[in-house]
């Protein structure tokens, strides 16, 4: 079995995001790192290979960014993605979320994947729809925010590929859903606890192949990315209503703190 | 003139409420640039004709039905995409939810549209609708316009005011869809299991809720035991985060899946704030946070913050409060 990880390289959770106002897009300069959600999906992936149930011949680490994403490929090859896959191209800066998810269809497509994982959300965008949108050009089943995934013997009308039993919690409880692969799963955090990179990996991770590709070495049509292939423009930015900010304490004396908190409930009747 | 699709989800002869409230606003941004509301329903028999019926209480004209799986996005994405394509409707709106994000983003890869998620707010510009979406932490509101035949606007949990406008039943029409090979490869084995004990959060005046910064599922009795001090009608609540993780009750879930409420006082601990949890539980009177993080999400919301070890605080605070209970 061969698995693609969709990768996304976002701003630190450290940096203050903003929007940069020529561009009406996200500051993207500053501190990068790999999204942290992604890692549960490389996660899930290392798992899958490790559980036994099904055998895993290849795991590829995908993204679509500027040059500078390549960090967050050699994070991913880091933390067990056996290679990479590097769609860059000027022509797709500015796509909207059903133009990117297309794109990254497209580098999927190349590669032919019995199973795409990828995070729940990126960390900048907080979205959850890109898998179903990569999904659909795929024409693959899909799930997201599955929060456990185990491999079921397959069924007789689709013989060779295992199926999957995915769990995740749905408007009315959790749901439990057989699909059959090929398919694209999007986990949540709670799936698993990633690990942490060894040192060994961390330095081997930039000699495991990477390939770049550009918009038209994987098929993409020009007129459906971008700024002018997007279907939706998001602009005229500006701040909601302001809200009067609450009161902080600094936790010094701990007793002191909780006489204040104490006070201020009292204040409201609420003990 | 724009016509507005609805997905209407529904579970055990149900609707949801999210959805009833995206018909409302549809109905509402329909008629305010000359169209009108449509609602897409799938499933098996309990889409009796009388239920569907009701959707025009909520100003939906008509209701699409097809008989098909429930709680799976993708075969609703083949019925929407057929009657967007049979009857033209311009914009199609979700009340947000699991499925709403699932089908909204499948529906728009389908009908190469644009598709914007976590809208507070729809508004008429002339002739066309336009979606208001806060971003970057609620700090910024970014406007998207749409181009192209179709506009997806995925609402955040809570954000449609739930409103009767109508009064006749809507006209009910069944759909006929070929779905997609796909579509019929994901197939639903149990739905709607409920895990853990049950507990009523939304009745609670009074609730303490714990999120990952408890630490472990241990953390928990720590908010038992000030949920305790405090006395009747306060209840323990949790976020998504550790339901998941199986350190507290489904039914004590705070937030996008879970439920939402708005008690007199909710005081939150180790919970950092996440949009999925704050639209459960920001119409709450008061509200209290305390995380060892300063640049917590929570605090940009919270009446009273405090930067600090919940560890240390919260017994201290459990104590003062039986002492204060007890005077």
């Amino acid at each position: 079995m061969k698995i693609c990880v969709l990768v996304k390289e976002v701003p630190d959770a450290a940096v203050e995001k903003r929007i940069n106002p020529s561009t009406g897009r996200m500051d993207r300069s500053g501190e990068k790192n790999l999204n942290p959600y992604d890692t549960h999906a490389i996660e899930a992936a290392m798992q899958l290979r490790e559980g036994g149930a099904v055998a895993v011949e290849e795991i590829v680490a995908v993204t679509m960014g500027p040059e500078s994403a390549v960090r967050a490929l050699h994070k991913a090859v880091s933390l067990g993605a056996d290679r990479s896959v590097h769609l860059c191209d000027e022509l797709l800066a500015g796509s909207d979320v059903a133009a990117t998810g297309y794109a990254l269809a497209k580098a999927i497509e190349s590669e032919s994947p019995d199973l795409v994982l990828l995070g729940q959300q990126s960390d900048d965008g907080e979205c959850y729809t890109i898998g179903a949108v990569v999904a659909d050009h795929l024409r693959m089943p899909s799930l997201t925010q599955v929060i456990k995934l185990d491999v079921i013997d397959s069924e007789p009308s689709a013989p060779g590929l295992p199926g999957l039993r995915c769990e995740r919690q749905a408007e009315y409880g959790y749901d439990t859903v057989q699909v059959q692969l090929p398919a694209v799963i999007s986990v949540g955090d709670a799936i698993n606890e990633p690990r942490y990179p060894s040192l060994k990996n961390i330095m081997g991770a930039k000699k495991k192949p990477l390939d770049t590709r550009t918009a038209s070495e994987v098929g993409i049509d020009s007129g459906f990315v971008g700024p002018d292939g997007s279907r939706v423009h998001c602009g005229e930015f500006h701040a909601p209503p302001a809200k009067p900010s609450g009161q902080i304490i600094e936790d010094e004396d701990t007793a002191e703190t909780v006489a204040r908190i104490v006070a201020w409930l009292d204040e409201r009747k609420l003990i | 003139m724009a016509d507005v699709l609805v997905y209407v989800l529904h579970y055990e002869g149900a609707f949801n409420k999210n959805s009833l409230g995206a018909v409302s606003e549809g109905a509402a941004r329909a008629a305010d640039v000359g169209g009108a509301c449509d609602a897409v329903v799938v499933g098996g028999e309990d889409l009796t004709d009388e239920l569907c019926g009701t959707l025009g209480a909520y100003g939906a004209r008509k209701v699409f039905r097809a008989n098909g799986p429930e709680g799976l996005a993708q075969p609703v994405v083949d019925v929407m995409a057929k009657v967007i394509a049979d009857h033209g409707h311009s914009y199609a709106i979700f009340g947000g939810g699991l499925l709403g994000f699932e089908i909204g983003a499948g529906l728009a890869a389908r009908c190469r549209a644009g598709v914007t998620m976590e809208v507070t707010s729809v508004r008429a510009d002339g002739d066309e609708l336009v979606a208001e979406r806060p971003i970057l932490g609620d700090s910024q509101i970014s406007v998207s316009r749409y181009r192209g035949g179709l506009g997806i606007i995925i609402g955040r949990i809570n954000a449609f005011e739930l409103r009767e406008s109508g009064s006749a039943a809507a006209a009910v029409e069944d759909v006929e869809v070929a779905f997609s090979p796909w579509s019929t490869r994901a197939t639903m084995v149990t739905r709607g299991e409920q895990r853990g004990a049950d507990v009523d959060i939304e009745g609670a005046d009074i609730l303490v809720a714990g999120g990952r910064g408890l630490g472990n599922a241990d953390g928990f009795q720590l908010m038992e035991q000030l949920a305790g001090a405090f006395g009747a009608n306060t209840a323990v609540a949790a976020t998504r985060a550790v339901v998941d993780a199986g350190w507290y009750p489904y039914a004590a879930q705070i937030g996008q899946t879970g439920k939402t409420v708005a008690p007199k006082l909710y005081l939150a601990a180790g919970i950092s704030g996440a949009i999925q949890h704050k639209v459960g539980m920001q119409s709450s009177e008061n509200i209290v946070a305390i995380n060892k993080d300063a640049n917590a999400p929570i605090f940009e919301f919270s009446d009273l913050g405090i930067v600090g070890d919940l560890n240390k605080i919260v017994p201290k605070l459990t104590d003062a409060i039986r002492a204060r209970k007890g005077s």
